[in-house]
This record gives structure tokens, C-alpha cells and sequence, in this order.
């Protein structure tokens, strides 16, 4: 069974329509990139998926495990295993990143019918993720992102999803404003959850994060639609001709797959 | 003869009205309307002695040469004096709903929420209960621990009869009467309150709480009280309570005085949840003017003020410390909600008199819905409070759009030699940040209490245990819905 089934997939955001028709499908142990140029609807689809009320869906349907993931709150599909690294991650002050962590898995566990953790087992378990994102132990105390540089921010994004274990991640953009240690960082903690059972969806915008985290498939989205699906090939020849290349090469616009 | 069931009954209910009732009530309530009269009327309903009559008179006098204030950051209708009704009875056995059944089912459904036991609760929504052994034999017992103790805790109105000179002595000597429009009124017609005193050297041995003063939930709007801590000795004072209350008068202006000698410790904590009004229109809730002030008479006293506000419609009030003796030390930490309609201009006065004093002053401010927060902070150093030290954090916190918080911080320092620390912050709790939670797989109304819960921290940490778990509770309760 597929882990995640986009079909047609419509929407909007204030009365703007976006997302003109997405197909999509992944299925566990992928990792799809999706890229394309500023306004094509790359952020408007992770949002989407994550569940964010300003975006509404016009049509289309978007099958995740199965189920019908538009009709679930978004914190319904957190605990069922879907993950959102943002591009910009808030600050929650007050709330320290090691007790908000907490609560989250333990929302999830309880879903899944599984024991809480408790405080000690927590940590010893949040200890041993750290060291995949190389985290300074002082930002677990830190309240959720408050002073967090750019990197750090980003960082405790991949931070969260090693501790959430979830089973499909989608990345937004998580390499913006990243200099390029803090990107082989951030690549080697996604690297080091690849598995059989997860899937994983990086939007992106530059080819270079593709160099540290190898795709399986590669979309081009352009104005709303995927117009041309490959291999980490398509991407560097994206890096080598630019967006516009695409865009004159499709000629009348038509979705084009590999 | 052994004694029936109704002896018995009979005798605990007569015990009742011993501790604190008044016995004698020609008519339920006066009509509305203030003047002389009244005040004669009050006095001798109470069995006060002659100089308490003189002194509320004296108060009404000096009142009336007063006006109203005008200058916190709240609107309302402007108050007519003559109607409002300036004695009511205790009410009587009789006088309740009939049953949990007639009670508002908003009020039951709160109740509920915070776990308050069903006996409980029928006392609160003042149902007749039935069997009042548990409630007055406990009452007993902890007046017994506090006898032995030497410590004095009983009704205003008992202590002005019982222990007339020590109240005349304190009475008015951290609030006179001439110290605003509203203390003047409550000196003037004030009903009751509660008056503690620990003698020299005594730790209270439990915390004092409002609810075991048996007239607990008649004091009526113009609430008195008075705590005297001798030399060396410590009280906890615990006043309200979380569970909803409502009250046909509207105006509620209390004054709490304390007094602490050398080397004592007086804390005073109060949750505060009176009808906050209408959610929708903002009508009928309660105005709590409020003047509270502490004096840290001799050296090393110290006085703390902790306090959730999170009902009535309009809270003025500014719980200060006078930090006389050399190296008093004064605190406040406050957690101030409104939502809904509610506005709250509160905060509180440090003022620095004695040598090496210090003040802490933690301030919580939560908006949401169309609420309006204003902190209001005073702090003054004289020209004689050599090497002072004042640490000041005043937070606001807004949830949604519609609500508005404002700060109003004073500093006065006249004192080159003192150390003034002030910090404050805004945050907001909005979509994003709800939404971050969400996706994290934490649901909403969680979501907003631990972030409420993580702003209001420090000053749960300053509450005594029991008094904090319901607060939390209180704040939780009170916060739902408010993030559309």
C-alpha cells in the first residue's frame, strides 16, 4: 500500500488558486524531492498536507495510510505519523524544547496505545537523538526555539522529527538560510532516519541540499502543477539550465513525466 | 435520656450560629442609600463598641469631601452610591436553592472541573446541608490546633467584640481611612472580613484559608481585614477561592492591611474568580476595587502578595508594600487574566523607606478575547532607603487579536545608592504557534495551557501547593475557547 496518494489535488489560498491539480505518489522507504521556482505552490502543498486552515482544498483527495487525510485535524495526522519540518519554525516562549517534546511524543504514543514515557526514560531517549543533530544539550531547556539562530531553528526542526519518529516527513524548505555545514548537518540527521518504513518528501528550492540527501524521484512543480518527474538527474539538470529552460522545453505547459 | 439525632443536630446548628452568626436580624436587607443612619443602623446590628461606630462615621464624613478617581485605564457606568443597599443578613439555612438542581448548571459544570467534592459544592452554590457535622467539626479541630498556638483567627466582626483593643490598636494603621475614596467607603460601612494575629515568636501552624471561617461565604461586599504578625512569627493566609462566585451587589471594594513586626513573615495569597460579566456583552459582573497594603514595620520583616485574578468584570487594585524596617523585604507575583469583556488595571507600590530593603515584583498579564490588561507599577525609593535593590519583570501575553495589554511602570528613586533591575516582555500566543503544536500532535486547549502554563511559571512557584494546582486548574478553565 502506497503511504501517500495525491490525486488532483486543488487549492487555495485567500480565493488565489495554487495548487492546480497535483498527482503524487509515494510509498514507504522513498525520498521524493519536489522543487520549483518562487510561486509555484511548493510551501502551499506542505501546508496542505500538514492540514493548515487557510488553505482549503477545492478538489481533489489525498489518501495517507489508506486513509482520508483532509478529513484529520492536524494533530490527528501528527499522531498518525506525519511530520512537517517548517520553513519558518515559531518560538513558544516559556515552554522549554525538552518538555514540549515530551508532551508531543506522548500525545502520539497515546494514539498508538503505547505506555507514556516518563520524565527520566524521556531523557535518556531525547540524549541519544541529539547526538544525530549534534544538539547542544543547553537548547533542551531552551523555551521552544526563543534565540535559536537560523541554523539552530532548522536543526531543532530534524531534532523534533528524530524524537517524533514519524512515518512520512515532509520537509519545507529546510535548507533556506542554511550555510553549508549546517546543511550537512541537517542531511546527515535525515540521512540517518532513512529506513523501509518512512518516506520522506524535501521541498526544496536548490538542488545543492540534493548533493547530501540523494532523492529517489525528483518533481518539478511550475505554477501549481508537477510538469516534469525523473531521477536525481532531472535536478541537476535543473541546477545546470535554470527554471526557464523548463518552462520554454514544455512548450504549451503540458505535464510532462519521465 | 439519650440524645436523639435532632438533639444532636440541634446542638452542632446552635454551635454554628454561636461561632459567627449574628443572632438577632430585625430585617433581611436595608434599603438602598447611604448616610449616618445607616452607618448607626450597621454598627449596632454588629454589637460594636461605641469607638468603632465613631471611627466609621468619621470615615463617612471625611468620604464624603472625596470624589471618585478617575484614572485607571477602565471604563464603566458610573456608580450611584444611594442605590446600592449597605447591609444584608447572613443568609439563613432557608434561603438557598433547594437542591445542585437549581443551581446555574455553568456554575455546577466549573465546580466539576475543578474537583471540588459534592458536599462542597452544595456549600459553595449555599444549598441548606443537611448534616453539618463534617463541616463544623473540622472547623473545630483547626480552632483548637490554633488556640494552642496562640494565634487569633476569626471574624472581623467577632474581633472587634472579642478583641477590641488589639484590632483598635492595628485597625487603620497601614490603610487610614483617608487614604482613597474607596477605603474611606469600606472603613465607613464595611460588613466583615477575617482578623489574624500571631503572637511573638509563633510559626502559624497551617495555612489560614478563608474557607474555615465559617461566615466564609457571607462577608458581603465590603470585605475588612486585618493580619498582625508579632515579632519573629510566621502566617500563610490563603483568601477566595477558585469555584465561580456570584454576588447581586456589583461593587466589592475590600481593604486587607497587614502589619509585620521584626523578623516576621506574613504571605498572603489570593485566587480571585468573581462573575467576570456576560462573556458576550461584558454586563453584570463584579467590580473588585480593592485596597490591599502590607507594612514591614521592623527590620527584616517580610511581606509577600501572590495573586490569579481571573474573574470579575473590572480589578483596580494594587497590593503594596511599606518597607520601613531596615532590610524589609516586600514581594509581589501576579497572574492577572482578561477575557471576555474584563479589564484589569492592577499591579502594585514598592516603596523603600528603611535601610538595605528589597523588593521582588513578578507581574503576569494575559489578554485575550476583547480583555484589557493593564499593569500599574510604583516604585519609590526615598531619600533615606540607602543601598535599596528592586527587581521588576512585567510580562503580557496576548491571545487573539481583539484584546490589548498595557504597562504602566513608575519609578521614582531618590536614593543614588539603589539597584533597580526592570525587565518586560509581550508575546503573543497566535495560529502559528497553535498550529506548531498541532503538528506536533499536541491538541489545542492543550496547546494553549502549556503555553499559558510556561508564561505563568514563576508565579505559580510562589503559591502554596494546594492553592497552585487549583490555579492551574482555574487558569485552564478559564482560558478555553479563547483561541479561535
Amino acid at each position: 500500500m502506497s503511504l501517500l496518494e495525491i490525486k488532483n489535488l486543488h487549492a487555495q489560498a485567500e480565493e488565489k488558486e495554487i495548487l492546480k491539480g497535483i498527482d503524487l505518489t509515494v510509498n514507504p522507504g522513498e525520498v521524493h524531492a519536489i522543487m520549483g521556482p518562487n510561486g509555484s505552490g511548493k510551501t502551499t502543498l506542505a501546508q496542505v498536507l500538514a492540514g493548515r486552515e487557510e488553505y482549503k482544498v477545492t478538489e481533489g483527495e489525498i489518501l495517507y495510510r489508506g486513509q482520508d487525510l483532509l478529513a484529520m485535524a492536524p494533530e490527528e495526522r501528527a499522531r498518525e505519523g506525519l511530520f512537517m519540518a517548517f520553513q519558518y519554525p515559531v518560538e513558544i516562549p516559556g515552554v522549554s524544547n525538552v518538555y514540549f517534546l515530551k508532551a508531543a511524543l506522548n500525545a502520539i504514543r497515546q494514539h498508538r496505545g503505547e505506555e507514556e514515557m516518563d520524565a527520566m526514560d524521556f531523557l535518556t531517549y531525547v540524549r541519544e537523538k541529539m547526538k544525530l543533530v549534534k544538539m547542544d544539550e543547553t537548547l533542551l531547556n531552551r523555551p521552544v526555539n526563543e534565540g535559536f539562530s537560523g541554523g539552530e531553528k532548522k536543526r531543532n526542526e530534524i531534532f523534533h522529527m528524530s524524537v517524533l519518529d514519524p512515518v512520512l516527513a515532509v520537509l519545507d524548505e529546510t535548507d533556506s538560510g542554511l550555510d553549508i555545514d549546517a546543511l550537512k548537518i541537517v542531511a546527515a540527521g535525515v540521512n540517518s532516519l532513512r529506513s523501509e518504513g518512512r518516506a520522506f518528501v524535501v521541498i526544496t528550492h536548490y538542488q545543492r541540499l540534493l548533493n547530501y540527501i540523494v532523492p529517489d524521484f525528483v518533481h518539478v512543480l511550475l505554477d501549481g502543477r508537477v510538469v516534469r518527474s525523473g531521477d536525481k538527474q532531472l535536478a541537476l539538470e535543473l541546477e545546470e539550465k535554470g527554471y526557464s529552460w523548463l518552462e520554454e522545453h514544455l512548450g504549451a505547459g503540458e505535464p510532462v513525466t519521465a | 435520656m439519650p440524645e436523639t439525632e435532632t438533639d444532636i443536630l440541634e446542638e452542632q446548628v446552635a454551635q454554628q450560629y454561636e461561632a459567627g452568626f449574628v443572632t438577632e436580624v430585625e430585617q433581611e436587607m436595608l434599603p438602598p442609600g447611604l448616610d449616618e443612619d445607616v452607618i448607626r443602623t450597621i454598627s449596632a446590628k454588629k454589637g460594636e463598641p461605641e469607638w468603632m461606630l465613631e471611627w466609621r462615621l468619621k470615615a463617612y464624613r471625611h468620604w464624603l469631601t472625596m470624589t471618585e478617581p478617575t484614572w485607571a485605564n477602565i471604563k464603566y457606568e458610573p456608580i450611584d452610591y444611594q442605590s446600592i443597599s449597605y447591609w444584608a443578613a447572613p443568609k439563613s439555612k432557608g434561603d438557598g436553592p433547594e437542591s445542585l438542581d437549581d443551581v446555574d448548571p455553568e456554575i455546577l459544570r466549573t465546580y466539576e472541573k475543578l474537583g471540588i467534592p459534592l458536599e462542597e459544592q452544595k456549600m459553595l452554590a449555599g444549598v441548606a446541608v443537611d448534616a453539618v457535622f463534617d463541616s463544623v467539626s473540622v472547623a473545630t479541630t483547626f480552632k483548637e490546633r490554633l488556640a494552642e498556638a496562640g494565634v487569633i483567627f476569626c471574624s472581623m466582626s467577632e474581633a472587634i467584640r472579642e478583641h477590641g483593643e488589639l484590632v483598635r490598636k492595628y485597625l487603620g494603621s497601614v490603610v487610614p481611612p483617608q487614604d482613597n475614596f474607596f477605603a474611606a467607603l469600606n472603613a465607613a460601612v464595611f460588613s466583615d472580613g477575617s482578623f489574624v494575629y500571631i503572637p511573638e515568636g509563633v510559626r502559624c501552624p497551617m495555612e489560614l484559608s478563608t474557607y474555615f471561617r465559617i461566615n466564609a461565604m457571607n462577608t458581603g461586599q465590603f470585605e475588612r481585614t486585618l493580619i498582625v504578625a508579632e515579632k519573629g512569627s510566621h502566617v500563610s493566609y490563603l483568601e477566595g477561592c477558585t469555584a465561580p462566585m456570584r454576588d447581586e451587589n456589583q461593587l466589592h471594594a475590600a481593604v486587607v492591611e497587614l502589619y509585620a513586626d521584626e523578623e516576621s513573615q506574613i504571605k498572603y495569597s489570593t485566587v480571585q474568580n468573581w462573575y467576570p460579566g456576560d462573556m458576550e456583552t461584558g454586563k453584570g459582573g463584579i467590580f473588585n476595587f480593592v485596597t490591599k497594603r502590607g507594612l514591614a514595620a521592623g527590620r527584616r520583616a517580610k511581606i509577600s502578595w501572590t495573586q490569579v485574578e481571573t474573574g470579575s468584570a473590572i480589578t483596580w487594585k494594587y497590593p503594596s508594600c511599606i518597607l520601613k524596617g531596615d532590610e524589609s523585604v516586600g514581594e509581589f507575583y501576579s497572574v492577572a487574566l482578561s477575557k471576555g469583556w474584563q479589564q484589569a488595571d492592577t499591579g502594585t507600590k514598592m516603596i523603600h523607606v528603611g535601610k538595605g530593603t528589597s523588593s521582588t515584583i513578578v507581574s503576569k498579564g494575559i489578554s485575550a478575547g476583547h480583555g484589557q490588561n493593564t499593569y500599574r507599577g510604583a516604585v519609590k525609593i526615598l531619600k533615606g532607603a540607602q543601598n535599596a535593590r528592586n527587581f521588576s519583570q512585567c510580562d503580557s501575553m496576548l491571545i487573539g487579536d481583539e484584546c490589548g495589554a498595557h504597562t504602566f511602570p513608575y519609578i521614582d528613586v531618590q536614593n543614588p545608592s539603589a539597584q533597580m533591575e526592570h525587565e518586560a516582555s509581550t508575546s503573543k500566543i497566535g495560529e502559528d504557534q497553535v498550529f506548531y503544536c498541532n503538528q506536533r500532535g499536541i491538541g489545542t486547549e492543550d496547546a494553549v495551557s502549556m503555553i499559558v502554563n510556561g508564561f505563568c511559571k514563576e508565579v505559580f512557584n510562589e503559591l502554596p501547593m494546594e492553592f497552585a494546582v487549583e490555579a492551574r486548574k482555574l487558569l485552564e478553565i478559564s482560558l478555553e475557547g479563547s483561541v479561535g
